[in-house]
């Protein structure tokens, strides 16, 4: 039996509001650090270490829209009826270094929803791709999650 | 960075990529889940973690992870090119107190394109794989 119902199904194409964020030298800096970075441009804040984006964009809500283990509720899911998080995977491309005042857009979609029957029980697989521009549209990388519930 | 760069003419398929080794302690993480704004408990809420959530200790984030791949990848490459794709995925946890290990290895090269893939992988101190991942590399 299905567990993914033609309503959830639906939710496949789901776009997120763009979201605009400004690169700072401190940024990058505060990231090189917390990461000890061995490149001296990284760690100067010259250009912005590969991953550097998951911070630029990580979700910034009120505090009460937290959940009590301090997780902000991704607005692109529907609720699954499945909600163990099991391993997910991250593919990313690369187009262009991210470097101190650049001003980038992310654009988020839900981009698959489906299901595989696990040794124990059915699990949901989820896809969301970023892309990230400059503002003039030029790509600067593309990320695709794969989140798997159980 | 003392070694010379690698040339894209001398690779060879399975050779290796000086190893790193990881050891995050609780101020590292927090500064990372800070650098993040990522108020998740189980990064900094040790009797959090331990009594509702069962786990042995402070979690390791797993982007942190990934980025050692990166930082294992670019360490060899240096400045003789540049990446251009990166795949991994967290398939075990580590905590804090562990030395991890971030590896890699070349898995194939493409003379033509100019281009080469590399396998690779961060170590637990058993040798386990907890984050396997691939690059690919495109050499100036």
């Amino acid at each position: 039996m299905s567990v993914l119902t033609p309503e959830l199904l639906a939710n496949i194409g789901k776009q997120a509001p763009p979201r605009t964020e400004v690169v700072t030298r401190r940024d990058i800096r505060k990231y090189s650090v917390a990461t000890a970075q061995r490149d001296p441009k990284f760690m100067a804040g010259d250009e912005a270490p590969p991953l550097y984006h998951v911070a630029l964009f990580w979700d910034v809500v009120p505090l009460e829209e937290l959940t009590p283990d301090g997780v902000s509720v991704d607005s692109l899911l529907p609720k699954f009826p499945l909600e163990r998080a099991m391993a997910g995977g991250l593919k990313i491309e690369y187009h262009q270094p991210i470097r101190p005042g650049d001003v980038l857009v992310s654009n988020r979609t839900l981009t698959n929803i489906y299901e595989k029957e696990g040794r124990s029980g059915a699990l949901i697989f989820y896809e969301i791709v970023m892309q990230v521009t400059t503002e003039a549209g030029e790509p600067v990388l593309t990320e695709t999650t794969t989140r798997i519930l159980r | 960075m003392t070694e010379a760069t690698p040339k894209l003419e001398a690779l060879s398929v399975g050779q290796e990529l000086p190893r790193l080794e990881h050891r995050p302690d609780n101020v590292q993480l927090m500064m990372y889940n800070a650098a993040l704004w990522n108020g998740h408990r189980i990064h900094f809420d040790l009797p959090y973690t331990q009594e509702v959530e069962g786990y042995p200790g402070l979690v390791i984030a797993g982007p942190l992870i990934g980025d050692w791949l990166t930082q294992c990848l670019l360490g060899w490459l240096g400045s003789a090119g540049r990446m251009t794709q990166l795949e991994y995925s967290n398939r075990a946890a580590c905590y804090i107190g562990e030395t991890l290990t971030s590896s890699g290895q070349v898995s194939s090269i493409d003379l033509k394109a100019g281009t080469a893939e590399i396998t690779l992988a961060v170590l637990n101190e058993a040798g386990e794989v907890i984050t396997p991942g691939t690059a690919v590399v495109a050499f100036d």
